[in-house]
């Protein structure tokens, strides 16, 4: 009398609703970005709000990737920023060498004799490295002059890192807070070595005009802004995808039982080490890809990008969000980054108390605080598990 | 039969104090196996240097016709190899449904891609309903195994160990809260396994152990104190000393 118990196989999407729903709403976004950008005589947006959203909309994607790392593999990762940050030096590098090589070209066009390939390459080193003292092109910028291959880059670097890291951490079993704090410890080594000048990366001064794009100069800055925001909700919606495939089915089963108790999991035959290797690579690579999205957009970037309160900040957008459902991410680093520039962009208008004056830039930060804290203590899955109170699970 | 582990003078030390001293015990495929002595025996201190949670002090332990040695390797690599455990207090994975758990015990391969692009097949399906059926789950399949009961919880990972097919299944206090009728239902379930498998029981009920009707080994303090038939361990002397006169 077995009833027969098998479940017709449905499609990846009939199963989760919730990929569908939250590509349509990305979907119907950027279309309202769109049309408010361009549409009617008059921008009701202006380009420095689509950049702002678009970049936003790569704050959600890496978003979205420390929710896979930490919360549905139960890896704390306070690192990911650096990931993010190598892959905007990466894009920055080819932004950077390409534009200065077309000035340089175009200045020497005049010259009486022709400037050999040489003293082009010169020219273009004391034109980017001249602000650190130096006139030569490090061995890092080899690959600088190829959009392609500054594109390998941007994937490669930020995995073979995560790779290596992942593998040495994982392989002695470091988990909870002490992996937590080696993630510090290496954002922390990366950024502290950028801030040096001589490393070929422009120390403290970064990479900076990032905003104009070789052979599209061209063109107003509203439509490279759009087209940028295209790209980073294209991005989104392909990464979102990408990891609500991930975490649905049985890898997701696998990796939401390493978070919860990975002892018992290597007891099942599975080797822990490899999953968490393969999650943290994984994401790796996805921010670094948000973040080539992002600094094109911002326009500059520098070591202070990579500071350790970042990735802090990217744990508290997830946590703020609700852990362990990708919306959730995408919500949290929403709301919180863009109530950020808010109010640290004199957004918010000062609070007189009489005594005293609430200005938000300063106070922000403790707002920050308070809510991380209200969310933990009343939310504990934050802002999305709001919505299970609307949807009853049977 | 074979002899398929063979474990041999097998020592540990937690801080001083001498849990396993000297252990020796083999089992065969297939063979049914109760494991019984009193509190702190190392009962389930042997089930952990065999699956690679507790590294011995010295000693061997060897696996299978091939003769490897199992203290080299990992948890997870021991566990392939085909070692299976149902622990002492049940753990299971809280978070996830019924159907999940078992789905993740399920006899497949193990590597991160295997499972990536892993494949629901009508076959896995069907092993998971025969397997709920058999553990009296059927109708909980879509539950979180977190709201399950005691006993069921029970149950589920007496029902993952059999879903990872292992050729030694080591099952630590299966009945430990279960009624009368489930504990004859588990002593069928692990006779029946017995006749393919390698199959190590421990257990302090008497009633569980006469019904398995199989060769009884005596743990006490960390060595074996005696081994044969229940009735031949049971009139031994030191035993009844140590165990049965409490
Ligand atoms: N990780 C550990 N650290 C320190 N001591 C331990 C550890 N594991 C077990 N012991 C000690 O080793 C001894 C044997 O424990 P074990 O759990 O193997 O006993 P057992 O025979 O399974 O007993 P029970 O019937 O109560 O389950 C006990 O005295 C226990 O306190
Ligand atoms: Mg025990």
């Amino acid at each position: 009398m077995t009833r027969p118990d098998i479940t017709p196989r449905k499609g990846f999407l009939a199963e989760n609703p919730s990929v569908s729903w939250f590509l349509g709403c990305l979907g119907l976004f950027t279309l309202g970005v769109t049309v408010l950008s361009q549409g009617f005589g008059p921008a009701l947006l202006s380009t420095s709000m689509v950049k702002i959203l678009g970049m936003t909309l790569c704050l959600c994607l890496i978003a979205v990737a420390m929710d896979v790392v930490w919360g549905y593999c139960g890896i704390l990762s306070l690192g990911h920023f650096a990931f993010f940050g190598i892959g905007g030096y990466a894009i920055g590098m080819w932004l950077m060498y390409a534009r200065t090589e077309g000035i340089v070209v175009e200045s020497l066009a005049n010259a009486p004799i022709p400037p050999t390939q040489a003293e082009t390459r010169d020219a273009i080193a004391t034109q980017i490295f001249g602000v650190v003292g130096s006139n030569e092109l490090p061995a890092l910028w080899a690959f600088a002059h190829s959009l392609p291959l500054q594109l390998v880059m941007v994937a490669l670097v930020p995995g073979l890192l995560a790779l290596v890291f992942g593998w040495l951490a994982f392989r002695s079993r470091v988990t909870g807070v002490y992996l937590s704090i080696l993630t510090q410890a290496m954002t922390l080594a990366l950024s502290l070595y950028l801030f040096q000048n001589d490393t070929g990366l422009r120390g403290n001064n970064g990479l900076s005009g990032l905003q104009n794009i070789p052979g599209l100069l061209h063109l107003p800055q509203s439509t490279i802004a759009l087209w940028f925001f295209w790209a980073s909700a294209l991005a989104l919606g392909l990464g979102y995808l990408l990891f609500a495939w991930l975490v649905s089915g049985k890898f997701g089963s696998v990796i939401r039982a390493i978070r919860d108790n990975e002892a018992r999991v290597r007891f099942l035959g599975y080797h822990v080490e490899s999953y968490k290797l393969l999650v943290f690579t994984l994401t790796a690579i996805v921010s670094g890809l948000a973040g080539a999205l992002y600094y094109p957009q911002a326009g500059i970037i520098n070591p202070a990008e990579i500071a350790p309160i970042a990735s802090i900040y990217l744990a508290v957008w997830v946590a703020i969000g609700g852990r362990g459902r990708l919306y959730g991410a995408v919500i949290g680093a929403a709301v919180v980054s863009l109530a950020s520039s808010w109010f640290t962009g004199g957004g918010a208008p000062d609070v007189n108390l009489g005594f005293y004056t609430i200005n938000w830039t300063d106070w922000w930060l403790v707002l920050l605080g308070l809510g991380f804290v209200a969310v933990t203590l009343f939310f504990p899955r934050g802002i999305s598990g709001l919505f299970d109170m609307l949807v009853r699970k049977p | 039969m074979t002899t398929l582990l063979e474990v041999s003078g097998v020592s540990v030390t937690f801080d001083g104090f001498r849990a396993i001293n000297n252990l020796s015990i083999q089992i065969g495929e297939p063979e049914l196996r109760a494991v019984i002595g009193p509190n702190g025996a190392g009962k389930t201190t042997f089930m952990d240097i065999v699956t690679g949670k507790t590294r011995p002090d010295e000693g061997r332990v060897i696996w299978g016709e091939k003769s490897v040695s199992l203290l080299g390797m990992s948890e997870s690599a021991i566990a392939r190899a085909g070692i299976g455990r149902k622990f002492q207090k049940p753990t299971v994975f809280e978070e996830q449904t019924v159907r999940e758990n078992l789905a993740m015990a399920l006899r497949n391969k193990r590597g991160p891609f295997d499972v990536l692009f892993h494949k629901r097949s009508r076959k896995g399906a069907a092993r998971i309903a025969e397997l709920a059926e058999e553990i009296g789950l059927r109708d909980h399949l879509p539950r979180r195994a977190g709201a399950l009961s005691h006993g069921q919880k029970q149950w589920l990972e007496i029902g993952m160990l059999l879903a990872q097919d292992p050729r030694l299944l080591l099952v630590d206090e299966p009945a430990a809260g279960m009624t009368p009728a489930e504990r004859e239902h588990t002593t069928d379930i692990l006779k029946r396994a017995a006749k393919t498998h390698a199959v190590m029981v421990i257990e302090h009920d008497m009633e569980f152990i006469r019904r398995l009707g199989c060769k009884v080994t005596v743990l006490h303090e960390g060595a074996v104190l005696a081994e044969g038939s229940l009735d031949h361990v049971t009139q031994n002397k030191e035993v009844i000393d140590v165990y049965l006169g409490r």
